[in-house]
């Protein structure tokens, strides 16, 4: 992706934005980028506790927006890999400390004085100021989504909000894909996920326990040397960020001839 | 509806659902309402030539634009 500063953002809450932000945050950082990921969730802040960086937070976004600190103070350091910062959000806060001109500001700040490669900014859930703000300082956008209902449905609208703000470079992350449900039927394919959104994949992330693991350690998955479907498939997306071709698993298409066989001999 | 050849799968049910509820999210128009439109553009065209069917009116997307289609075989006298 050409974008350096990246909103992370899906409509519906609880799809994965924030581990989405970590993981793929935390992978890009191990590529060599200079990465810090933004909490923009004021009064719901989760990125902290996501990435096991809880206890050292400071100073946090609204610090900065009104002053209380300089940018550098709030900027915390993850110990676990060179060139990851988080900028927490506020917690005792609410949305309306939040200003666009304030962010974008930052957000310029962040690039021309701080040097950073790239900016991941975790939206909050929803379509109101949060979002607004998280996406005003942004010029591409991962959108995360469910193959289900709801999380499809607020994807587009985000879609539709995202691109009224001029943003281009929007891409598509299936996440908690369930492969064995694809292939009985009774999940959305990738394929139809993306023909209704008519946006482009940049990743597909298996549904994994290991992520509840990781999460309750407050490491993310995609540090771990260990093999996970999660932590494979954001470290892939972190590469496609950078531009490489990486070809996505096999989860992408559930059409072959093995599959096709197995429905006509009833067994799939 | 479990046969050999496949059963009716929930998730083609979603996707037709989706996409129909989404043509409406996009237009900015309640679905009850555009099934209203609908039903009122047949109205219309049944009374210039009753005893027509096969008649459907869709709206659908068409690359980034909503296009209003009506499929309307008008009798040959």
């Amino acid at each position: 992706m050409n974008a350096k500063a990246i909103v992370v953002t899906s409509g519906k809450g609880g799809v994965g934005k924030t581990t989405t932000t970590a993981n793929v945050g935390a992978a890009l950082a191990q590529l060599g980028e200079k990465v810090v990921v933004i909490d923009t969730d004021v009064g719901l802040r989760n990125l902290d506790v996501v990435m096991g960086l809880e206890g050292r937070v400071v100073y946090d976004l609204i610090d900065v927006f009104e002053g209380r600190c300089k940018l550098k103070q709030a900027l915390i350091r993850d110990k676990r890999v060179e060139n990851l910062h988080l900028l927490a959000a506020s917690q005792t806060r609410d949305k309306s400390a939040l200003s666009e001109e304030r962010m974008r500001e930052t957000v310029t700040k962040l690039v021309d004085e701080e040097g950073f490669d790239r900016i991941l900014i975790d939206s909050p859930a929803g379509i109101e100021s949060g979002f607004q703000t998280a996406a005003s300082a942004a010029e591409g956008a991962l959108v995360v989504v469910n193959p289900e209902v709801s999380s499809v449905r607020d994807a587009d609208r985000i879609i539709g909000l995202l691109e009224a703000r001029g943003i281009t470079e929007i891409k598509c992350i299936i996440n908690r894909l369930r492969p064995d449900m694809v292939r009985r039927g009774d999940m959305l394919e990738v394929d139809d996920v993306l023909e209704i959104l008519g946006i482009k994949l940049i990743g597909i992330v298996p549904e994994d326990e290991k992520i509840i693991v990781s999460t309750n350690v407050g490491s993310p998955i995609s540090l771990d040397k260990e093999k996970s479907g999660a932590g494979d498939a954001f470290r892939s997306i972190a590469k496609r960020v950078q531009g490489q071709e990486i070809p996505h698993s096999a989860l992408e298409s559930k059409r072959g001839l093995m599959t096709y066989l197995r429905r006509i001999l009833g067994i799939g | 509806m479990f046969g050999l050849f496949g059963r009716n799968k929930s998730k083609d049910q979603l996707k037709k659902r989706l996409q129909m509820v989404l043509v409406a999210d996009r237009a900015g128009l309640a679905p009850g309402k555009l099934n209203e439109l609908k039903n009122e553009i047949l109205q219309v065209i049944a009374k210039y030539f009753p005893g027509d069917e096969n008649m459907d009116v869709s709206l659908e997307q068409e690359g980034d634009r909503m296009v209003l289609t009506a499929n309307l075989p008008a009798k040959q006298v």
